[in-house]
């Protein structure tokens, strides 16, 4: 089963555009990303800039509205994620406490939903989202 | 934390580093059989005093230091035995103080360095040629892969018992042949590598073959085979071929959602439906099949194997695939790892690539072949070139022959379908 651990940087909401963490974090993050690398779990892994530099698009009334970063009601965001293989949800959980996070930081850990997951119904609605997908990611 | 919420919690601890604890144990007891046990009885230890004291902050450290303590008292006892235990004793006879200086400073280094080193030993060892496939493959399930011998009998459908045996057994003859816990010397590498890949494909392919959805753990020997050729592809990242297999089985893992529909029936390739491929696997497996390129390897077998998938995974309709190049590929690996069941699948990219006609040539020349003898798929290859050929007579009696002889129930009713279909063309 795969898992998503999320990692919420708690005052990531009010980073200024283009914080970066610095140079020791990163040094003991990316050990820890090897050691996921050679226990043959980590399937993919991505960092997010803060979210000063992004958007948000809301639906009032169910019509699309922008509204650019920081958003000042957000407590909690992602500043990335980490995409795991792995036999249980507490393999999951013991990967994640692994991670040299510090003490403003969090991970969630979420499973990912599978295809058989679903119902026949979904399945068939979500097929045509996924054949979509696919022509995507081939660049077609 | 209730009981069992612990033991869960001991049991993702221990696939984590259960490998690493026998390596390292390995290392330094110079037994794998051993080691194993030195590393059960810490499981065991954990499983006792973790629910009644909690879990350390470390676990896996904890376990590593129990079970190199426990190490440490074998090698203490072997010791008190005055050097006259069996195995010192055999150490003994030849180049005695080389051997003893070699055995000293290799437990010293076990203590410290890498245990990368340690895994690559484990790994050649389990997957020694002085054991039979089957005994490879149960070892490394075993030893690198932490499942339970319940979970290995389940995976294959055998009895527990046999999987058992089948361990002890093995453990008995890398200690009997003394097989040393090394990583072969470069001159042997790439045959003993060789001997690895095939017992990480074994797994998968035992996994990847299965068409029943009602037992999960076939499609873990898939996940597992990944994890294993994963940590592999880390531990030697100089040699192509591992990326080649690892891109294989990431690739042909990304149809495992397609490839089986609603009431376990299998689909073939060129019907699946290609939005359930999935997309990170395929992106992966390109990936790992690239780097086995520009390493040079791509001519290797799974390299090329995987080039192979690629080609399929590349297309997003069956239309789009490039079947010269699928050929062309074939061709390479007829030449370089030739088979009756590389020639059958060469001969049906022939037919895709240049019509049905240059593909029934290739697969009447092996209607003598005796290793095909009773294979369902050469009968079904050539009914259906037949078939698009007009000879329908002929095709349908392949098909009632394919039908004659596969195993597979499901597959029997669709190539009777396909005969009945044959005995009275529409229209």
């Amino acid at each position: 089963m795969r898992f998503m651990m999320l990692m919420i940087p708690k005052g990531y909401e009010t980073a200024a555009p283009g914080t970066m963490p610095d140079a020791k974090a990163v040094e003991a993050m990316m050990k820890y990303n090897e050691a996921l690398q050679k226990a043959g779990v980590l399937l993919a892994l991505d960092g997010l800039h803060p979210p000063s530099m992004g958007a948000r698009v809301t639906f009032p009334g169910g019509k699309a509205k922008v509204t650019d970063g920081p958003f000042a009601e957000a407590k909690e965001v992602l500043g990335g994620y980490w995409m795991i293989q792995v036999k249980s949800k507490e393999e999951a959980v013991e990967w994640a406490s692994r991670c040299p996070a510090s003490e403003n930081e969090v991970i969630e850990v979420r499973q990912v939903q599978e295809f058989a997951d679903f119902p026949a119904d979904v399945q068939d609605a979500a097929a045509g989202f996924s054949e979509m997908q696919a022509r995507q990611s081939r660049g077609t | 934390m209730t009981t069992s919420a612990i033991h869960r919690a001991i049991d993702a601890v221990w696939r984590i580093e259960s490998a690493k604890i026998i390596a390292k144990a390995a290392r330094m007891l110079r037994d794998v059989g051993l080691a194993e046990e030195v590393a059960q009885d810490a499981l065991v230890t954990a499983l006792e005093r973790w629910p009644r004291d909690g879990i350390p902050d470390n676990p896996g450290a904890w376990l590593m230091t129990t079970a190199k303590n426990s190490a440490i008292d074998h090698l203490r006892r072997r010791k008190l035995h005055g050097l006259k235990h069996e195995e010192l004793g055999r150490e003994l006879e030849s180049q005695e103080e080389v051997r003893q200086a070699q055995a000293l400073a290799d437990f010293e280094a076990a203590l410290e360095d890498d245990i990368g080193d340690d895994l690559l030993r484990l790994v050649f060892t389990a997957c020694h040629p002085v054991l039979s496939p089957e005994a490879r493959v149960a070892l490394t399930l075993r030893v690198l892969g932490g499942l339970t011998t319940d979970e290995i009998a389940r995976a294959f459908l055998i009895a527990e018992p046999t999987v058992a045996q089948r361990i002890v057994r093995a453990k008995r003859t890398l200690s009997e042949a003394r097989v040393p816990f090394e990583v072969p010397r470069k001159d042997a590498l790439a045959a003993r590598l060789e001997s690895v890949l095939e017992v990480i494909y074994l797994i998968f392919n035992e996994g990847y073959a299965a068409t029943r959805g009602d037992d999960w753990m076939r499609p873990a020997l898939c996940e597992e085979a990944l994890r294993l050729g994963r940590i592999l592809a880390e531990l030697v990242p100089a040699q192509p071929e591992v990326h080649g297999l690892v891109g294989l089985m990431e690739i042909q893992a990304s149809r495992a959602a397609a490839r089986i529909g609603p009431s376990g029936e299998p689909i073939l390739l060129l019907e699946q439906n290609r939005a359930r491929w999935d997309q990170l696997l395929i992106h992966r497996g390109l990936a790992a099949l690239e780097r086995a390129e520009q390493l040079g390897g791509a001519f290797g077998p799974y390299a090329l194997q995987a080039a192979i998938a690629a080609c399929h995974a590349r297309a997003h309709t069956p239309t789009e695939t490039d079947w010269m190049r699928i050929a062309a590929l074939y061709d390479a690996l007829a030449q370089i790892a030739p088979s009756p069941i590389v020639e059958l699948n060469r001969a049906v990219a022939i037919a895709m690539a240049f019509g049905p006609a240059a593909g029934l040539q290739l697969v009447d020349a092996l209607m003598s072949e005796s290793q095909l003898t009773g294979y369902h798929l050469l009968p079904s290859v050539r009914g259906d070139l037949l078939a698009k050929l007009g000879r329908t007579d002929e095709a349908c009696a392949e098909f009632k022959r394919a039908a004659s002889l596969t195993r597979n129930v499901r597959e029997r009713d669709m190539l009777l379908q396909r005969a009945a279909t044959c005995a009275s063309p529409p229209r």
